[in-house]
């Protein structure tokens, strides 16, 4: 069984008389342990994927399976317990919770998920340390460079252990160094066995995966692994 | 466990959502402060009342008929005519009341009069109020005596020159002296004093019940009254049985003022409910108008809090999008946004219940018959009040927040 199925997914958007059709028929099947990278250019519709599989949004039509789950079938809050489960997701914004600390953010998922004060303290100080910030735990979000800051939000992605990680555009928002930084962290969470599909439009980027699928127009136009 | 951390969770966030705007959180307030003012003012005010009146009356026994000429309470202005025209109630009338009526413990006449002052040597009392009454009047009235004896019943009928008096008028006219067998002096008439009433207090603060001096009722025909009407005391003794006693009352009383059958009765009887009555008239009309104010107040401040809330949450839509995307749920973000809402509303009554504490101490300090206080069962009420007003107005806009789609609330900065 594979990790993700989609089949003829489609997803559009009415714009007043206007529909927008962001997908129109993706069809793809992502195994456990693989590292994926989605390519195409702006507007194709990656973000728009990357968010079905993060169960942030419902299709238009199509099957969606995780872990042999339609997910077409749950309720929203089945799909919150998902999102808190199986799915780390790291924006290209960050999306940090910009009051709290580094800590704090870091723990909300734990929350969620009904873990107790000092054991998810325990778990969120140690996923910091695994990204290189044990000596920024109280540091609010704008107290932080934005390498620190992506760092905090793959920290928060990785802390419930869950079968994917999603990022779109991960690095989007950081210069070359800080990016490679983060690229790098992403490649040892691959060699681990981790599952990671990651949203970029850098060819270079896009290389540290095992298989690139591009996009175009909300099509599928290629899907290859990489040589 | 889970619930738990989540309110733990949403009560923190709440409070950093209220302390990052606390100017705005008390403002928004205002109209739950005035409704939380207004109700647990009138709370304690009705307590402070009832209590009052309960005092006052008391010494109306419950379980004493009064027979007068007319009610204590007159409702339409027609019957003031025919009250008008009543005969008086006359001493031999007293007298076959108390020789015919089974169910009585007592039967006492009696006739007040307010006299200038009575006299001691060269000390003067004051204004007292006169009772001329008989050696009955020890049940009716509900009197115990501090020192001495109380008419005797030969002695009353006898218009024997003696007088019992109330603590106040004893103070006042005796300084290191007994009263007991002294001669003092009221109108025309030298009374020796037999007895001093127990000290009993006052009506509201004003009317003293020890300003008494009680008389053998021929003596206030004689000296005082010129053929007053009297007022007849029935002491029946066991609640239980007022009404069968009110009914015996009012038939023999038919009979001895030879009321034709079919024409209503020439006298009222008047007993201690219909004073309560009266008083829990008044009482609703004021609790009726307070809770008018309070509700009033509360919609208009839970309107407030409802829009306030609508603002937060589009304020804080891409934290909620953040907060749904990690794994919220529903009820989650619904708990979050309740929360705070009955937290401002929490801070709002508190605020009021400060404002409260005030002014009861001010109208304990210019009105201490009230003897208002605020009590714990008014800050409770408060207090529920609040939090059920910001868990109502808090609903709409924590139900729009928990139903968000989180794409749709992250794309919002
Ligand atoms: N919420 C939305 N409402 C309307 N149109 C949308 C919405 N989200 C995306 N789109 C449209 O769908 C298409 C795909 O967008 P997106 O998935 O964000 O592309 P990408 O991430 O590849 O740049 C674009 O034409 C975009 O304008
Ligand atoms: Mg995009």
């Amino acid at each position: 069984m594979s990790l993700i199925r989609l089949d003829a997914i489609c997803r559009h958007y009415e714009m007043g008389s206007e529909t927008v059709h962001a997908l129109r028929g993706v069809s793809l099947t992502i195994e456990r342990g693989e590292y994926v990278a989605i390519m195409g250019p702006s507007g194709s519709g990656k973000s728009t994927l990357m968010n079905l599989l993060g169960c942030l949004d419902s299709p238009s039509s199509g099957i969606y399976e995780l872990n042999g789950h339609h997910v077409g079938e749950m309720d929203d809050d089945e799909l919150a317990e998902i999102r808190n489960r199986e799915i780390g997701f790291v924006f290209q914004t960050f999306n940090l919770l910009a009051r709290s600390s580094a800590l704090r953010n870091v723990e909300l998922p734990l929350i969620y998920a009904g873990v107790g004060l000092e054991e998810r303290r325990e778990i969120a100080i140690a996923a910091l340390t695994d990204v290189g910030l044990a000596d920024r735990l109280t540091h609010k979000p704008n107290e932080m460079s934005g390498g620190q800051r992506q760092r905090v939000a793959v920290a928060r992605a990785l802390v419930n252990k869950p079968s994917i990680l999603l990022a779109d555009e991960p690095t989007g928002n950081l210069d070359t160094r800080t990016g490679a930084e983060i690229l790098e962290l992403f490649q040892n969470l691959a060699d681990k066995g981790n599952t990671l599909i990651v949203v970029t439009h850098e060819e270079n980027v896009a290389r540290h995966a095992k298989r690139i699928i591009r996009v175009r127009d909300g099509l599928v136009a290629s899907d290859e692994p990489v040589t | 466990m889970k619930l738990l951390a989540e309110i733990t969770e949403g009560t923190r966030i709440s409070f950093e959502a209220i302390r990052g705007n606390l100017l705005r959180s008390v403002l928004t307030t205002i109209g739950i402060v005035i409704g939380i003012v207004t109700v647990t003012l009138m709370a304690t005010a009705m307590e402070g009342l009832n209590g009052a009146f309960r005092d006052a009356i008391s010494f109306i026994g419950t379980d004493v008929l009064y027979v007068d000429q007319r009610e204590w309470f007159i409702d339409s202005s027609t019957k003031w005519d025919a009250i008008g025209k009543r005969s008086k109630i006359t001493l031999p009338q007293v007298r076959a009341v108390e020789r015919a009526m089974s169910m009585a413990k007592g039967v006492a006449p009696s006739v007040m009069h307010q006299i200038d002052s009575v006299r001691f040597k060269n000390r003067s009392s004051g204004m007292v109020m006169l009772i001329g009454t008989n050696d009955q009047f020890l049940v009716t009235g509900g009197v115990t005596l501090s020192s001495g004896r109380f008419l005797t019943k030969s002695e009353a009928n006898a218009n024997r020159d003696l007088c019992v008096v109330g603590s106040e008028v004893a103070e006042k006219l005796f300084v290191n002296e007994s009263p007991l067998g002294q001669k003092i002096h009221a109108g025309n008439e030298s009374l020796e004093v037999i007895g001093v009433l127990e000290k009993r207090g006052s009506v509201l603060g004003q009317m003293s019940l020890d300003n008494q001096m009680i008389i053998p009722i021929g003596k206030m025909f004689r000296g005082f009254r010129w053929d007053p009407s009297c007022t007849i005391q029935v002491k029946v003794g066991d609640p239980a049985h007022i009404e069968a006693a009110r009914e015996e009352l009012r038939g023999l009383l038919r009979k001895i003022r030879k009321v034709p059958p079919g024409q209503g009765d020439d006298f009222a009887i008047n007993q201690q409910e219909q004073l309560l009555a009266q008083f829990k008239k008044v009482s609703t009309v004021i609790a009726t108008s307070g809770f008018f104010i309070t509700g009033l107040s509360l919609f208009v401040g839970g309107i407030g809090i409802m829009n306030i809330m609508f603002v937060s949450v589009a304020e804080r839509t891409h934290e909620i999008g953040i907060r749904k995307a990690i794994g919220a749920k529903r009820r989650t973000i619904l708990l979050q946004f309740l929360i705070e809402a009955a937290s401002i509303c929490l801070l709002g009554g508190t605020i009021a219940l400060g404002i409260a504490a005030g002014v009861v101490a001010v109208a304990r300090h210019f009105l201490p018959v009230m003897k208002v206080a605020l009590s714990p069962s008014v800050v409770l009420l408060a207090l529920a009040v609040a939090l059920v007003t910001g868990v109502i107005s808090g609903f709409l806009p924590a139900w729009r927040a928990a139903r968000m789609s989180p794409v749709d609330a992250l794309r919002n900065e």
